[in-house]
């Protein structure tokens, strides 16, 4: 009786706590400002734009195949989705139809980088709730994947290989011999991380109905792939809406079914097998030919096989991309997206004529992603904020661009 | 009379023993290169071959650099990313958060120099508002870079004079 008392006289108050942007488990710059009552989070308030570096306003500055080295850098863990989203997108403007090779191509490394993307994803999803053997596990492959690259490419993150038309350099059998060999050995790894979690109790207690979102909610909320998924929505950019060669090739979408943390984990990780089945589709039936359309343009945005096209050379560049002497580019305006590892990356691109955007805005799923944080930290503990960040998988490269 | 053996420059050996004679800076200059904690601090893609390098393949331990998350325990910290100007002043107060000696990394282009955001909004090298030991050029640096540019920042600290003193 007496304790009621003092309880009723016990003066009170909200704790305002800020976390980020110097924070481990952020991903980056995020910084959430959450208001306390005692461990439940009352509010949450992101706030975004410590990694603004206007990519938007740089890409108006530069002919269409230089911005692609920007589009590297939006979502630098999934770089070469990126580059292909963006050159979809000008393809279309410009009525370029890539060879199939360079479409299989495409298809084979942007799965590669989505099955490293989904590494990156687990391994700090899984470090910042406490398991560190997946985070060691994790860059195991992730490290396979990126010598991959190089020898493609020749970078390791940030790619620019594909060019507007077609790609850059062909792959050789080296490269097709590390890739069978890489698909022969990952599902037996995804199984390795699976074991490590699956039936751990901590795993489950953190991530079995936190963040919980229903279908109705996440369509509203403009959610995109594996976060919209998770609530079972069926929504692919590759099955609705087929870029490069994703409509000749058999894959499933994997669903969740309650939307919380745990099914979102669920799904990423049938992704990872749809990925490996994907690539040794591409492998299997990888056909012969040109690598680069024969309409494509220059990095001078000069057609190829045209006489070479020189400029005002008053202006402050000989570079045609930049007069208005030729009509380079169809006008009007097009939105494209493709399904990146976050979800859909759309590229909506306003034409002038001339052979730079004139604006070029992006929809890029981690911005839409970061607005649904309160929503899912809401009325649950402090801990769980760091599961809620990392089940979104945000960037903040492509969040803030 | 006992007999000293000079093994290497101001590092003496008194024969017969266990004992040696050398300076005071060259025995805390040893312990800190030996033990150089830097501070994670992941800005953008840099960041991600921090991780890797980090990680088993690379294995920052080796040298003895173990990550931290507090600026409070770290004797280095690595700016890996591009610098804004909303975020220079949280990267200065964790600077400043630091107990000295402190160094300060700068790696890759946009760190070093601003490399090919040079916008409104994007901070022209971290070099103008913290003293860079170490510049890291690259976009991203490979992670063998991370290793050299750690390399270099302890032969720095082994040339150092003085910096154990209170008067320095």
């Amino acid at each position: 009786m007496e304790q009621v008392e003092i309880e009723k006289d016990l003066h009170t108050q909200e704790l305002t706590l800020n976390m980020g942007p110097q924070h481990p488990a952020t991903h980056g710059v995020l910084r959430l400002v959450l208001e306390l009552d005692g461990e439940v989070v009352k509010r949450c308030t992101p706030h975004v734009g410590y990694l603004h570096r206007g990519i938007e306003k740089l890409s108006e500055y530069r002919a269409y195949p230089s911005v692609m080295p920007m589009t590297d850098r939006l979502d630098y863990i999934s770089s070469m989705i990126n580059n292909i989203g963006y050159c979809i997108a000008v393809e279309r403007l410009m009525g370029i139809e890539p060879p199939p090779r360079a479409k299989y191509i495409r298809t084979l490394l942007s799965e590669l980088t989505r099955i490293s993307s989904h590494l990156l994803w687990l391994a700090t999803h899984a470090l910042d709730i406490g398991a560190m053997t997946v985070f060691l596990y994790c860059f195991r492959e992730r490290e396979w994947l990126l010598n991959m690259f190089e020898m493609v490419i020749g970078a390791r993150l940030t790619v620019s290989y594909p060019r507007i038309g077609g790609v850059r350099s062909d792959i050789d059998d080296d490269f097709i011999k590390e890739s069978i060999k890489f698909i022969d050995e990952f599902p037996s790894r995804i199984d390795e991380y699976e074991t490590l979690l699956d039936q751990n109790r901590i795993w489950l207690q953190r991530t079995k109905g936190i963040g919980v979102i229903s279908t109705k909610e996440a369509v509203r909320w403009g959610l995109t792939g594996p976060t919209l998924r998770g609530s079972g929505v069926n929504y692919d950019i590759r099955k609705k809406v087929p870029y490069d060669a994703y409509d000749e090739v058999e894959f499933d979408v994997p669903l969740g079914k309650n939307g919380d943390v745990y099914d979102r984990y669920r799904c990423r990780m049938e992704e990872l097998r749809q990925s490996v089945r994907i690539i040794k589709q591409c492998i299997e039936r990888m056909p012969d030919g040109k690598i680069l359309s024969d309409d494509a343009p220059d990095l001078d945005m000069n057609p190829k096989g045209h006489k070479r096209l020189v400029g005002n050379m008053s202006l402050w560049s000989a570079n045609i991309a930049f007069t208005n002497e030729y009509t380079l580019t169809p006008k009007g305006e097009l939105y494209s997206a493709v399904e990146a590892p976050k979800g859909e990356l759309g590229f909506y691109i306003v034409s002038d004529g001339t052979g730079k955007p004139y604006r070029m805005r992006l929809r890029s799923p981690s911005f839409v992603h970061a607005s649904v944080i309160p929503r899912l930290c809401q009325g649950h503990m402090i801990a769980d904020v760091i599961a809620v960040i990392g089940t979104i998988d945000i960037v903040m490269g492509e969040c803030d661009r | 009379m006992t007999e000293i053996t000079e093994r290497q420059q101001d590092f003496k050996q008194i024969k017969g023993t266990n004992a040696f004679i050398t300076t005071i800076d060259k025995v805390v200059n040893w312990g800190r290169a030996g033990s150089l904690w830097p501070m994670t601090f992941g800005l953008a893609c840099c960041a991600i071959e921090m991780m890797s390098a980090g990680a088993a393949h690379y294995d920052f331990d080796r040298f003895g650099i173990l990550f931290r998350a507090s600026p409070r325990q770290s004797d280095c910290i690595i700016i890996a990313g591009t610098v804004t100007y909303k975020m220079a002043p949280v990267i200065r107060k964790v600077y400043d958060q630091m107990p000295e000696p402190r160094y300060v990394l700068a790696v890759g282009s946009c760190a070093c120099s601003g490399g090919i955001f040079n916008t409104y909004s994007t901070v022209q090298g971290v070099d103008t508002f913290l003293p860079v030991d170490v510049y890291i050029p690259g976009c991203p640096p490979r992670p063998e870079a991370f290793f050299e540019g750690l390399m270099k920042l302890q032969e720095k600290i082994k040339r150092e004079e003085f910096k154990w003193s209170r008067w320095r």
